[in-house]
């Protein structure tokens, strides 16, 4: 159990992980809750936290949607007896693939300067949001090392 | 700093100590695996990963071998005759519903059902949080249920002592392929797989298709045998001339009965928007008093439900069997296999399945100042369930594993499946909470709160 091993790895230790459950109050549709962890509370300011998850919500949504683009999928995947899946993209997954990007982007401007990380929902089976909480081992607080980090980025 | 920017960072141009140089050598020689290879559930994976079964999957090579040798002598013996006397698009007809229904059985039985994936330790260690904290549990805590509204309804969640998290509404633990399914149908034995949210559809286009397909023999069958009768022999010659006639009359019959109730009690559900599991158990059927009656997840409208039921977007597999496993992580005997210890790999990865967080986790990482150490400490007892109350034993519900009524004395193509739903709950906790055990398979257990890493060194301080 060396310190040394530990700057090595992980000079920005997790200190905490928070899980966002889902909300199923319409239903099995995909949708997160909006609550404001605690744990948070010091870490980022509300709003960023609610825009994130509600921007989320409306991915998972639109991917979710029954209209007249599912139908047209649906029926012309019944047609060719399913095949089509091997072949096309569903929109579900395309819509997948931009919330991906939209976490990463999160990720690196808002989240990762504050001591946080967004584990894309799908890694966890839909079932929460995972947000890993950072402690800077530095001897600098969380603050200075934050400052550290817009100072770099900025180059 | 260049570390900021988005580069891969290459451990070798890190400082190496000679226990990190150890660890390197030692990670490079593990084999890569894919997440199938650890897949906790009772599955069966061909073609590397793209392909799932059921473990017990003994019946659909019957299944299979029903469907291939009635058409087959459809084909054979019967064709020629209706060909010659009627119309060439009868094995035309015949061909496109044999496609369709191996292609729909195939389906049925190689897609993922919908299975969640387990509880990673952190969220189970969340969830025993939870529960302990808002004191629902007593001494002997019942059978660990989460009561939410939906759709202004009450709907109570239960706790899967398996898979370690409150089961989604619709979901349930099927015990014979051990995994969570999401929209959880029934276990069909004639597939070999569960029905559930993702292959409902494909499952459906079986029976619907193989009722076609088997009414579509039966009544060729029985005009090829009046046909012949009819050009001046008995029927006993006809019968005589075509034997193979007699085999498919007898199989089709059988299974005409089975198969067509089946398709109009799907019909139904899909109707209704409601799952076998569900109506077998009577979730929504009213009996407990009118204030719990109604689906709550019904659109109230027939056919508003059977496109959302079917026609609906295709939701993807949650289990990303042809993932890498990433190869540094410890893993605990039971449910963490498969789970992607996040973060703490970042930069010893191989295999990132994760490349944004962790690209993400690398820039911090670097660009934080780390003139020395806190000295990896004082480990903070925090209150994170880790003196469970010792459970009590398991509480079992009720296994209600509901047979269709009809019976099958010839085993035509699927019949009724026996559908199984019984959601039976293992009560694997023991007087220790089950995730802070599975997270620590070393015996620093009590350094830690919360392990995330792969070395047990890891904590975290919680600073007050």
């Amino acid at each position: 159990m060396k310190p040394t091993n530990n700057i090595l790895r992980h000079s920005a230790s997790l200190a905490n992980k928070v899980f966002i459950q889902r909300d199923y109050s319409e239903g099995t549709t995909c949708k997160f809750q909006t609550k404001f962890p605690i744990e948070l509370e010091s870490r980022i300011e509300r709003t960023l936290f609610e825009d994130t998850v509600k921007t989320l919500n409306n991915f998972y949504a639109e991917a979710e949607k029954i209209g007249g683009q599912s139908y047209l999928e649906g029926c012309l995947a019944c047609t060719t007896a399913y095949l089509i899946f091997l072949c096309i993209e569903t929109r579900y997954e395309k819509v997948l693939k931009k919330i991906a990007n939209y976490i990463q982007e999160q990720n690196e401007k808002i989240y990762a300067p504050r001591g946080l990380v967004i584990t894309d929902p799908i890694e966890r089976g839909m079932r929460v949001i995972e947000i890993s909480i950072y402690e800077d081992r530095g001897s600098c607080g969380s603050s200075s090392g934050s400052s550290s980090v817009s100072g770099s980025t900025a180059r | 700093m260049r570390n900021c920017e988005y580069q891969q960072i290459d451990p070798r141009t890190l400082t190496v100590t000679p226990s990190t140089a150890q660890n390197q050598t030692e990670k490079k020689s593990q084999p890569v695996r894919r997440k199938w290879e650890v897949f906790p559930g009772k599955n069966r994976f061909f073609c590397d990963g793209r392909i799932m079964l059921a473990r017990q999957s003994g019946v659909l090579p019957l299944t299979l071998g029903l469907i291939v040798v009635t058409c087959g002598l459809f084909f054979a013996f019967d064709c020629p005759f209706l060909v010659h006397h009627l119309t060439v698009f009868i094995p035309v007809i015949a061909a496109v519903l044999f496609v369709f229904v191996t292609i729909s059985l195939l389906w049925t039985s190689f897609t993922d059902p919908g299975i969640l994936p387990r509880a990673t330790p952190d969220e189970a260690a969340d969830i025993e949080k939870q529960i302990d904290t808002s004191g629902s549990s007593t001494y002997r805590p019942p059978p660990r249920t989460k009561e939410i509204l939906i759709n202004q309804q009450v709907v109570k969640l239960k706790y899967c002592f398996t898979c370690k998290m409150f089961r989604p509404p619709r979901t349930s633990h099927c015990s014979l392929c051990d995994n969570c399914v999401e929209r959880f149908d029934h276990h069909c034995p004639w597939v070999g797989n569960c029905v559930g949210k993702r292959n409902y559809r494909f499952f459906y286009s079986f029976i619907i298709s193989l009722s076609f397909l088997t009414s579509f023999i039966f009544g060729c069958v029985i005009t090829h045998i009046t046909l012949r009768s009819q050009a001046g022999k008995s029927l006993v010659q006809s019968i005589q001339e075509s034997p193979a006639s007699v085999v498919e009359l007898v199989i089709c019959f059988f299974s005409i009965w089975s198969i067509l109730g089946l398709s109009g009690f799907h019909t139904y559900l899909v109707a209704s928007n409601l799952t076998t599991n569900e109506d077998i158990k009577g979730s929504w059927s009213g009996k407990r008093g009118a204030e719990d009656s109604g689906n709550p997840y019904s659109y109230n409208n027939i056919i508003t439900n059977c496109c959302a039921t079917l026609c609906g977007p295709m939701p993807p597999s949650l289990i990303d069997r042809r993932g890498f496993v990433p190869p540094d992580e410890a893993v605990p005997a039971a449910s963490a296999s498969e789970i992607e210890l996040p973060l703490f790999t970042a930069k010893n990865d191989a295999h990132r399945c994760t490349q944004s967080t962790k690209d993400v986790l690398e820039r911090m990482v670097h660009s934080s100042d780390i003139p020395g150490l806190c000295p990896h400490g004082a480990p903070k007892t925090t209150p994170l369930g880790l003196e469970v109350p010792s459970l009590p034993a398991p509480s079992m519900e009720p296994s209600p594993s509901a047979l269709c009524s009809q019976q099958h004395a010839h085993q035509p193509a699927p019949l009724p499946c026996t559908q199984f739903s019984r959601s039976r709950e293992k009560d694997s906790v023991q007087s220790i909470n089950p995730a802070f055990r599975l997270a620590l398979p070393s015996p620093s257990l009590s350094r830690t709160s919360l392990i995330l890493g792969d070395t047990p060194d890891i904590g975290f301080v919680l600073r007050p």
